[in-house]
């Protein structure tokens, strides 16, 4: 249970990072907090043989607030330091909600936003969250920068869009439309395991109280963050009561297909997936009817 | 390729020269031998290898010893300074029976000294959540929560 050797390297700016990234390919692995990456490289499932530690980036952590309600989070940000954030709290209350429910605390003292979202962990949480909140990921190599929408960044299981030299560098959250509310589901076997399923849940109404927006993204359901696009959108232009969710929460443990394994079936997959997408969009419509 | 690193720990500098593939918890045990700080899963998952890192909690088999250069840590060895006196949390743990093969213990008293700090009042729901990323194979966690309320009262000088 010792990683294989490995060259390392700790840039002091990003343009070093990016250009040792350049140099060394997919060779090279980035390591963030080193929270998956180092479990990995300690069963020996990864042995990069370059890792660049961008530990000591400090450019690259921070929280800030972007426009009006808008907000933007540093790819290096622990995760501990987005869960006690007031800024956080207030201009992404889901991101607020769904932090502790992340590993431990010893583990979100190191884990990082950008490392959870590059890792692409299909169980993980904050990909889900980014892909409900529309994040924008902004993305660097060396000669040029470009910025990728959530929709397009979670390719497959632990696969995004970035590519070997190209780094994180930080995610916007845009402010949620007026009359919105979020909410962040997920089941476990103990606090801090891995979800057997979660849910995120995002409901915007119209000004008469029908619902004019709807999402449901699912993680720990199949290779990554899994949104239920036709379950959400028979909310549409209802009423949301009871039975209009419980039936857009029914629809989307149809629409998904997840895996079974040794930690829980398919067809409780689905039952989980139904009865915390109920909760979740209960909870979001609760919250976006207080705002009207 | 070896680094040359310094580490504080325990309030005492110690420079030494590293693989980068050294992992920051067998650099404690085996550099620096303080074998209070356990290594049981090596994947983040058990908690036995807790230690403060800048104040902080966390996984010492999840980083490297490079990565801890110039950083301040705190083991279980550093708790108190008086090797006849116990800090107060070990004191309770030992009185209310928090541990049996002991295996476990450094990293829970390293996650539970910061915790107590930030929160001195925890209810007893609040301690199960701090200790949920910390496996007990003896206890059965019982005699632990108590040792933490019990540290808690003392703490607070009731």
């Amino acid at each position: 249970m010792k990683p294989a050797p490995f060259e390392y390297y700790v840039p002091r700016s990003l343009d070093e990072a990016l250009a040792l990234l350049a140099e060394h390919g997919y060779d090279a692995k980035p390591l963030a907090g080193g929270q998956s990456l180092v479990p990995a490289m300690n069963f020996r499932l990864a042995q990069p043989a370059v890792l660049v530690d961008l530990n000591n980036l400090a450019d690259l952590a921070g929280i800030m607030a972007d426009g009006e309600g808008g907000l933007r989070i540093g790819a290096m940000t622990r995760q501990r330091a987005v869960e006690r954030s007031p800024l956080v709290a207030q201009r992404a209350p889901l991101l607020a909600e769904t932090l502790p429910y992340i590993a431990h605390p010893q583990i979100r003292n190191r884990g990082t936003v950008g490392g959870s979202l590059a890792h692409n962990d299909p169980a993980a949480e904050l990909p889900a969250v980014a892909l409900a909140l529309d994040a924008r990921m902004r993305v660097r190599k060396q000669d040029g920068e470009r910025v990728v929408a959530a929709s397009d960044f979670f390719l497959g299981i632990f696969t995004t869009a970035l590519e070997p030299d190209e780094l994180l560098t930080e995610i916007v959250f845009p402010p949620l439309p007026p009359r919105s509310g979020v909410a962040f589901e997920e089941m476990a076997r103990r606090h801090g395991d891995y979800a057997l399923v979660g849910c995120a849940a995002r409901v915007t109404l119209a000004e008469n109280g029908k619902v004019s927006d709807s999402r449901l993204v699912f993680f720990s359901v199949g290779d990554g963050p899994v949104q239920a696009v036709a379950a959400a959108k028979t909310l549409r232009g209802q009423r949301p009561g009871p039975a209009a969710m419980r039936a857009s929460a029914e629809a989307a443990s149809q629409e998904i297909d997840p895996p079974s394994d040794i930690h829980a079936s398919a067809d409780f997959r689905r039952h989980l997936a139904q009865v915390l997408a109920r909760r979740a969009l209960t909870r979001a419509v609760d919250r976006a009817s207080a705002l009207r | 390729m070896t680094h040359s690193i310094t580490i504080t720990v325990n309030g005492q500098a110690y420079t030494r020269q590293v693989d980068a593939r050294l992992l920051l918890s067998d650099f404690i045990r085996h550099e620096l031998l303080l074998t209070g700080t356990h290594v049981g899963c090596e994947h983040g998952v058990c908690g036995a290898c807790t230690v403060l890192f800048d104040g902080e909690p966390v996984r010492s088999c999840l980083m490297f010893a490079v990565q801890a250069d110039g950083h301040a840590i705190t083991t279980v060895e550093g708790l108190s300074s008086d090797p006849e006196r116990l800090h107060p949390l070990q004191q309770a743990f030992w009185e209310a029976h928090g541990l049996q093969c002991g295996f476990c213990t450094p990293g829970f008293l390293m996650t539970l000294v910061p915790f107590l700090e930030a929160n001195p009042t925890p209810s007893e729901a609040e301690v199960r959540e701090a200790i949920s990323g910390n496996l007990c194979r003896c206890t059965g966690y019982q005699h632990i929560v108590d040792a933490v309320l019990l540290a808690a009262t003392r703490l607070n000088g009731d």
